[in-house]
This record gives structure tokens, C-alpha cells and sequence, in this order.
């Protein structure tokens, strides 16, 4: 197959199948040879072609852009949420990553607050919950006043958008050795409690947030493995941004409430 | 089992069709809208409460009708096939979002951004729904903003513009080359807070298979759980569609993976028109197919053309590396065929211009099917520096892509399609022909006539969205006061359900031997073939008959395995598919009719003598809405006149 300047590659691929959340699940292990030019959800794409084919159901998993923009992708790579080449989600990973006779082990993002679906598909639906406890600045349609009356200074504004590239992908839970969702989150708040639009909800936003996530998500310890993960490379420095805030929300909406 | 005759179709003859109320005010152009606003009916804020509104899709167009209508108090149910409104494919857009605010003070103007819109789209659009989106697209800059979308700024705080898809002003604002991902996540969180408010309820994860229509107003919808797959009926007082395009019908597209026609489709089977089918977009500069298995195509930003020299080498079937051609036997085609224009000629004549030299085995790459764009005069021109600031993360994404380093050798390129024009019919209002059913976004044909300028699909997607449907909507509503919505019980719901159910297990049930993907793959070929960058008289009728026949074979040889009631991807994907079997088979029609070429829409029987699409606007300054007749009998075809009162119709020239 393939008529592309890539080279053909063997690979041993060991696939987590399970059938639905209560099923233990297993590992199916196929051989798999496929051109260097494919991507690695291609791949997936051709097992799946040749399960059908064989009479055999296809293996569960999510994508949607494949451009690395709006985080439906992610699996286990050997380990490795969205795999081994650093700042790429699974659609942007290639298979000239990898060698002729490699092992690959694909598994689902593995953590407490993402119950696996079937496969490798799983739900993470409690990082909507998240953004729904705040993530938004309250203006009506229709309430905005000319969008130039309010300058930003540009540090600002681009520092505000280094958070707002998250693309909400969960790798950064999946890294995590206690599922916590510290990265996703303080990039949320990092983003609009940067921005001048943002400051009327900042510290009732921040508490609410961080609340719920700790109502899904494990606790930070500092690991760093999900910056590490993260295919748009935000920065451990919004967890400290989000923890500043936090504290002084805690005092600030403790204050505000005593005056009602 | 669908079987379509594709005998000509019956026309409702000159003049436009009784069946097509376009709702278009009188008065003066620039004051029509504001003028209606205030004579529309409102609807009290306690008794918005009694409404109950479907939005289907949680994509630009989606998400901001959604929030704006349940901010106004209209109890909203939400639904989206994706895990999270976030994600829906509107992510994905790079460039930027027009808007006629004229902040560089270079002349911009409302009447500007409508005159080019109407000229872009080559004279086949509503002058009046343009001059809307035209009007409000200044605040859609302000309400983005006010959310905490962070458009680029300049060094004093200001909103930054860039120019784009050779407009002459600057009125494309933009967020790195993410401008449609901050846009959704604006409309996402605005979305959000309204369902923590309790005035949206979202459904995630659920696909629309059927609208429902009782006494001839749409009533309903049917929803399959993609997670557990239990079908539900859900009924309201008015359903929006916001689903977007039908890139996907090509199967190789620079649309995302699961964009399908599946929503507006059914709807068109209940008696929703379905306008223009055949103007579909195709954008000169992405990633050219490099093997059987691939899935998709990537979009190379269009900006590239602004450095990057577009060549093929003089030979055909040159082997040689490109640093190995001699200048001397290099074809830079765009730049001798068009001196004024060169590279940046618009996209559809880039377009067909790649098509030409690859067809005659001039192409290059290891499956000759691209140009080369070559940036080493750049290079030399600017230095290394200057054209990484410039495009570093588009020359990265290549490379991760292809594997080869744009830097060291011409990229290669090839049109993909991209956009789609057509879609339901809808008057000023966005309502379709079914009284209650409306559609916005991509899914809609309206504003962009034939052909679509860059920046304009996330602008009229969020007009449609933010400020317009929420008052025309309150319009229709307002006389229904007091009405309840039809209960789910009602016998037209529990015959849309079954319905759906059969379908499922009919699917499931025939147990061939190829996949789902295997026949999406292969009309795509047709349809690409056949329906893409050019069309002429014999190819579409071959169309005509081979997509028929592969969709026989479809439906009788698909394998479809698993079950109904889990999450089962071919399951879904069998549905979608089907629907663009008939989809393209409508395109086909409706390419063979329109016997002109005008915007995406070429047919190479109608060119000027330097190649140009050549209009006939005696004949054809139409839209051609389609209606359903039934599976088995084909569509009638119906025209709305478009007259032309603000601009007048030229014909394009880029030599
Ligand atoms: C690569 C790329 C780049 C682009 N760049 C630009 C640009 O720079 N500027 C610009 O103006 N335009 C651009 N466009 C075009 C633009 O992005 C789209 O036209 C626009 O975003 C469509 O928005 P939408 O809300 O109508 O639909 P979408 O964003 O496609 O949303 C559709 C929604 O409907 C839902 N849905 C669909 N069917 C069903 C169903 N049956 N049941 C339930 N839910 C359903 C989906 O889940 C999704 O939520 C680009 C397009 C592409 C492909
Ligand atoms: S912070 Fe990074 S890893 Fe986490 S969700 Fe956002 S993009 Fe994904
Ligand atoms: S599929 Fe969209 S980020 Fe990977």
C-alpha cells in the first residue's frame, strides 16, 4: 500500500479494548505495517479498516480536527499522554516518530476524573463542569461597549493568550500522577483574570472554579508533568497565578460577603 | 433503501417560485434592517419563559444563538454530536474575522464590506441579508471582545488588523492564527453561563436524526445518545439548525472529521429547500494527498501566497529535486498568465491554474499531484529571520506534516475543498420553507452567494447567532402565544422515533463486506472527480449515474458491525454517509442545471477567453432551491430571483 516517499515500517501494537465503563478490559496486540507518512490516528484508521474487514469491530477512539486545535484526540503512548514528541497532540503525531520493529502500547487517557467510555474514548465532561462554575465573563449580546475603549496593554494580552490556547485535550490530568486538573484550570483563570474585561468576577470566579475542579480532580503536588504533556505548552506559571488568587479570593470573597 | 430517478428535474418555470418568501422588508437598503427590528413583533421578557427553542450545534453559529436566546429568557435546549460544545469544527478557523469597524481609518465602511461581500460572492447573494451582516459585523468585534476573546493588539492596547483574500482595506481581525478557536471559546463560555444559569439545557454527545413536523410546522427533533444509544424525542415551539457545512460529502477535506450534512439533510427530506447545492469552495493552498490511507487534509494558511512563488517545471514528468531545475525551466504559471495579480490571484483561479498543469503531468511530488510554492527568493529577499517571524508555525506544521523543511525546499501544495456555500434555504429571517425550522451558520445558504471571501463564514456565523436570529425568531414566536409545545407522545414523534430505531438496526442488519468508510472514500472520488474545481455537461451526468450505483452497492453491502446501544463509530458514520450519497447526487443536478459558472461553480462549457468564470446573469441571477418529492422521485427545482438595486454586475478580470 502507499505510493508516498515515506518508508513501510513494522510495528507491534498492543490496543486497549474495553467494551463499555464496567468491563475490565484487555490488551489485543496486532502487527501492523504502515508507511512513515501516515499519521499515527491513520494508522489507527487502517487497523480499523482491516478489523472491519476481518470481521472483527473497530477500536474505539476520538478525533476530530486532526490539526491539533480542538482536543477530541488523545490517547496513552507508551506511557505518554499524546505520545513522545513534545507540544503535539496525537492528530499532529507521525509515524516517522517511530522505528521499524518499536512496540507501541496505545491505552486511553488513564485518570479517576475521566471514566474510559469504550476503548480508548473517554469522558471528560467534568472540564466543562469547570468552565460552567465561572469560566466566562458575564456580558449579555448586545451589552459590549466598543471593543477599543478598553486598550490592553500587549504584555497582557499576549500573556492572556499563551493560557488561552489550552485546547481543553486533558492531557494534562492524564500526566498526572494524581489526575489533578491544576493546568487546565489555571489557564482558564490565568486567561481572564489577565484581561481588564476579566476583573469583576476575578475572585468569585477563581473560587468557584477551583472548587469544582477539586470536586472531580485529584490535588497538585508540584510534578510538572503537565506542562510537560501539554501540547500548547502552557506554563506551570498559571497554576501559580490561579494559587495566588485563590488565597486572596478566599479573603476577598469572605470580606465581600460580610458587607451584604 | 433509497432509489432515485435522476430524470431532469421539474422547474417551477421564470419569476420566483410562490414556495420561496424571501420576507425581504422594503425600504432603503442601509436602514431596512433597523426599520424592520422596530416593527417586528417582541415577545414580553415572562413570556420569553414559555418558549421552548431547539439550537442544534454548539459551533460559532450555534453556541452564540443558544446563550443570546436563553440570556433573553427563552428556555433552550442545546445539542451537540460532540463531547463538548467546545470542540465543534468552527475551532479550526485560523485567519480572522471581518468587520467593518474601519479602526485603520483606510476607508472601510459597512457599505464596503457589503459591496465586496456581494462581489465576492459573484453576484449571487440577497443584497439585504448581506447589508445585515454587513451592519453588525462591528459588534460582533465588541461582544467578542467584551467576553475575553484576546484579538491581536498593537503596542498602545488597540485592536490589530491585517488585510485578507486580497480585500484592499484592513478589516480582518484576529487571534494568531487561532482566531476561530478564541472565537468558540468566547461563545462556549457564554454558552456555559447560561446553563449554569438553568436557561440552557446542553445535550453532549447527541446526534439529531430527524426533525418532526406536525400540521407543517416543525415541532421537534430526534436524538440518538452516541453514548448509550437511546433515541429520544424532544419537542419546542421553534428548532434552529446550526450545523454547519458539507465539505465532507468529498470525503478528503480541510473540514473536520466528523462535519457532516446529516442534520440539514433530514431536515430537507421534511420539506426544508436546500439551496445552491453546487457552490462549494475550494482552497488553493493545503498539503497535497500523500497515500491511499489519508484522512483528511491540511490548510496551509492562504497568507503564504504573499511570499511563496508558485511554480511547475517546464518538462513534463520532470523527476529532478526542485534545486536541480534550472531556473530557465521553471513555469512560474500564475505570475506569466496573470502579470497584475501574479500568486495572489484569487482562490478559485489559483485553483483551477494547479489543477490545469498537474493534469497535463506537470505536477510534482512523489505522486506529481501538487505545485511547488517556493519561498528561497523570500529567503534570499529577507533573510531566514524575517520569513520564520512571519510564517515559522505554518513552516513547522508543514514539516511535522510532510516531513520536508520548507526552509530548504518548496513547499508542495494542492487545492482542497474547503467551504460550502449552499445549504438550507432560508428567507430573512433565517427560517427554512418549514414554518418554525431555522437555520444559520455554514448550514445555510444565505450570505455568500457563490463564492465566499476569507473571513466571512466566522462573522456571518456569529451575526446569525448573536444578532440576528435572537429578534427575527421573537417575530414568528410572538403569534404563538399560549400555544403548548406538540407533546412528545404525540403520534408524529413516536413514528419520527421508531423510525430512527429502524434505521439503526437496518444498518446494523446487513452485514456486507466493505466499511463505511471504504464507500465514503470512494464517492468522494466521484464527487471530487465529477463536482469539484471544474464541471462540464458529460462528467456530470457520468456523476449521475455512478454515484447511483455505488449507492445501491452501499446499502447493500455495507458491514456495519457491533451494536445499536453503545458508543459505535461506524454505526454513525453509515447514517452520515447515506445522507451524502444523496447529497451528491443533488449536487450533480444542480451543477448540470446551472449552465453558467459563477464563483466556486465553473463549468468549463461557460469560460471567457482568458479562462475566467463567465456568468450568464440573464438566465441564472438565481439561487435554485430544491425540494424533496420523496425518496424515489427526484427533487423540483425552484428559483428565487435576486434583482440588484445597490451594486451593479461586473465581470472579474485579474490579468
Ligand atoms: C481549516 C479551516 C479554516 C477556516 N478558517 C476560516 C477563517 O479564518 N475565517 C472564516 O471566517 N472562516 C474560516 N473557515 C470557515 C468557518 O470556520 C466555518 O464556516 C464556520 O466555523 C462554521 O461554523 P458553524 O457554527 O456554522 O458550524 P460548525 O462549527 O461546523 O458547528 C457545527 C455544530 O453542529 C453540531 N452538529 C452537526 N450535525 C449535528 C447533528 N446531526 N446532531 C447534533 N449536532 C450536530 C456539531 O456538533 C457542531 O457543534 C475555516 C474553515 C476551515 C475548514
Ligand atoms: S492545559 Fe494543555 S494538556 Fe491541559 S487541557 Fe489545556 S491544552 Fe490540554
Ligand atoms: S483531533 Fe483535534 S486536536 Fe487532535
Amino acid at each position: 500500500m502507499g505510493s508516498g516517499h515515506g518508508e513501510t515500517i513494522n510495528v507491534t501494537l498492543k490496543v486497549w479494548r474495553q467494551d463499555g465503563p464496567g468491563d475490565a478490559g484487555r490488551f489485543d496486540v496486532h502487527q501492523q505495517a504502515i508507511s512513515t507518512d501516515a499519521s499515527f490516528l491513520e494508522m489507527l484508521d487502517q487497523l480499523n479498516e482491516q478489523l472491519n474487514d476481518a470481521g472483527a469491530e473497530p477500536v474505539a477512539f476520538e478525533s476530530d480536527c486532526r490539526e491539533g486545535i480542538c482536543g477530541t484526540c488523545g490517547v496513552m503512548i507508551n506511557g505518554r499522554a499524546h505520545g513522545p514528541q513534545k507540544a503535539t497532540a496525537t492528530c499532529q503525531l507521525h509515524m516517522r516518530e517511530f522505528r521499524d520493529g518499536d512496540e507501541i502500547v496505545v491505552e486511553p487517557f488513564r485518570a479517576a476524573g475521566f471514566p474510559v467510555v469504550r476503548d480508548l474514548a473517554v469522558d471528560r465532561s467534568p472540564l466543562d463542569r469547570i468552565v460552567e462554575a465561572g469560566g466566562y465573563i458575564s456580558v449579555n449580546t448586545g451589552a459590549a461597549s466598543d471593543a477599543n475603549l478598553t486598550p490592553v496593554p500587549k504584555p497582557a494580552a499576549d500573556m492572556a493568550f499563551d493560557a488561552a490556547a489550552c485546547i481543553g485535550c486533558g492531557a494534562c490530568v492524564a500526566a498526572c500522577p494524581n489526575s489533578a486538573a491544576q493546568l487546565f484550570t489555571s489557564a482558564k483563570i490565568g486567561h481572564l483574570g489577565l484581561l481588564p474585561q476579566g476583573q469583576a468576577e476575578r475572585w468569585s470566579r477563581t473560587e468557584s472554579m477551583v472548587e469544582t475542579m477539586e470536586e472531580f480532580f485529584g490535588s497538585c503536588t508540584n510534578h510538572g508533568e503537565c506542562s510537560e504533556a501539554c501540547p500548547k505548552e502552557i506554563s506551570l506559571d498559571f497554576i501559580a497565578f490561579m494559587n495566588r488568587d485563590y488565597m486572596k479570593a478566599k479573603v476577598k470573597n469572605r470580606a465581600l460577603a460580610g458587607q451584604r | 433503501m433509497t432509489d432515485m430517478t435522476t430524470s431532469t428535474a421539474a422547474s417551477s418555470g421564470r419569476g420566483t417560485s410562490p414556495a420561496l418568501d424571501g420576507r425581504v422588508p422594503d425600504g432603503d437598503l442601509a436602514t431596512k434592517w433597523e426599520d424592520h427590528k422596530f416593527s417586528m413583533k417582541l415577545v414580553n421578557p415572562n413570556n420569553k419563559r414559555r418558549f421552548d427553542v431547539i439550537v442544534v450545534g454548539t459551533g460559532l453559529a450555534g453556541a452564540s444563538a443558544a446563550a443570546s436566546l436563553g440570556e433573553l429568557g427563552y428556555r433552550v435546549k442545546a445539542f451537540t454530536f460532540h463531547d463538548s460544545p467546545r470542540r465543534a469544527h468552527s475551532i479550526a478557523a485560523q485567519g480572522g474575522i471581518n468587520a467593518a469597524k474601519n479602526y485603520p481609518n483606510d476607508g472601510d465602511s459597512v457599505h464596503r464590506l457589503f459591496y465586496d461581500t456581494v462581489k465576492g460572492g459573484d453576484y449571487r447573494s440577497r443584497e439585504a441579508n448581506v447589508h445585515r451582516l454587513a451592519e453588525v459585523s462591528v459588534n460582533i468585534i465588541d461582544q467578542a471582545t467584551a467576553q475575553g476573546v484576546p484579538f491581536a493588539r498593537d503596542y498602545g492596547g488597540l485592536l490589530d488588523n491585517r488585510s485578507f483574500g486580497g480585500a484592499q482595506v484592513s478589516r480582518t481581525f484576529y487571534a494568531r492564527g487561532q482566531t476561530g478557536q478564541q472565537l468558540l471559546i468566547g461563545a462556549y463560555s457564554a454558552l456555559m453561563r447560561q446553563v449554569a444559569a438553568g436557561t440552557v439545557e446542553l445535550h453532549s454527545r447527541s446526534e439529531m436524526l430527524d426533525v418532526v413536523v406536525k400540521d407543517g410546522r416543525a415541532c421537534g427533533i430526534v436524538t440518538r445518545d452516541l453514548l448509550s444509544g437511546e433515541v429520544t424525542p424532544h419537542s419546542a415551539h421553534a428548532v434552529v439548525l446550526a450545523t454547519g457545512g458539507y465539505g465532507n460529502v468529498y470525503f478528503l477535506s480541510t473540514n473536520a472529521m466528523m462535519c457532516n450534512v446529516t442534520a440539514a439533510w433530514r431536515a430537507h427530506r421534511k420539506g426544508a429547500f436546500f439551496a445552491n447545492p453546487c457552490y462549494t469552495q475550494i482552497h488553493p493552498t493545503c498539503i497535497p494527498v500523500s497515500d491511499d490511507f489519508q484522512s483528511k487534509l491540511t490548510l496551509m494558511s492562504e497568507s503564504l501566497r504573499n511570499d511563496g512563488r508558485i511554480w511547475v517545471p517546464d518538462a513534463f514528468d520532470d523527476a529532478r529535486a526542485a534545486a536541480d531545475i534550472p531556473e530557465s525551466e521553471r513555469d512560474y504559471y500564475l505570475e506569466r498568465k496573470y502579470p497584475a495579480f501574479g500568486n495572489l490571484v484569487p482562490r478559485d483561479v489559483a485553483s483551477r491554474n494547479a489543477k490545469t498543469v498537474c493534469d497535463e503531468g506537470r505536477g510534482v511530488g512523489p505522486l506529481k499531484n501538487g505545485v511547488f510554492l517556493d519561498f528561497a527568493a523570500a529567503i534570499a529577499r529577507d533573510g531566514v529571520d524575517a520569513i520564520a517571524a512571519k510564517y515559522g508555525n505554518l513552516f513547522d506544521m508543514y514539516q511535522r506534516i510532510t516531513g520536508e523543511n520548507p526552509y530548504e525546499q518548496p513547499m508542495r501544495i494542492y487545492p482542497a475543498i474547503h467551504y460550502t456555500m449552499g445549504g438550507l434555504w432560508v428567507d430573512y429571517h433565517l427560517m427554512t420553507t418549514v414554518p418554525g425550522l431555522y437555520a444559520v451558520g455554514e448550514a445555510n445558504f444565505s450570505d455568500h452567494g457563490a463564492n465566499r471571501l476569507g473571513a466571512s463564514a466566522l462573522m456571518q456565523g456569529l451575526a446569525d447567532g448573536y444578532f440576528v436570529l435572537p429578534y427575527t425568531i421573537g417575530d414568528d414566536l410572538a403569534g404563538m402565544l399560549g400555544e403548548q409545545a406538540v407533546p412528545t407522545d404525540d403520534p408524529v414523534f413516536t413514528e419520527a422515533v421508531a423510525g430512527v430505531n429502524d434505521e439503526q438496526h437496518r444498518w446494523l442488519s446487513i452485514n456486507g463486506t466493505k466499511s463505511v468508510d471504504h464507500y465514503h472514500r470512494e464517492l468522494g472520488r466521484i464527487v471530487w472527480e465529477y463536482i469539484g474545481m471544474e464541471r462540464d455537461k458529460a462528467g456530470l451526468e457520468k456523476a449521475l449515474t455512478e454515484i447511483p450505483a455505488l449507492r445501491e452497492e452501499f446499502h447493500a453491502n455495507v458491514r456495519v458491525l457491533g451494536s445499536a446501544d453503545t458508543l459505535n463509530q461506524s454505526l454513525e458514520k453509515a447514517g452520515r454517509v447515506a445522507d451524502f450519497f444523496e447529497l451528491a447526487e443533488l449536487m450533480a443536478r444542480d451543477a448540470l442545471e446551472r449552465e453558467e459558472s459563477c464563483g466556486g461553480h465553473f463549468r468549463a462549457e461557460h469560460q471567457t477567453e482568458d479562462g475566467e468564470a463567465q456568468r450568464d446573469d440573464d438566465e441564472f441571477a438565481h439561487v435554485a432551491a430544491w425540494e424533496w418529492n420523496g425518496t424515489g422521485t427526484a427533487q423540483t427545482r425552484h428559483r428565487e430571483e435576486l434583482s440588484f438595486e445597490n451594486v451593479a454586475l461586473s465581470q472579474r478580470s485579474y490579468k
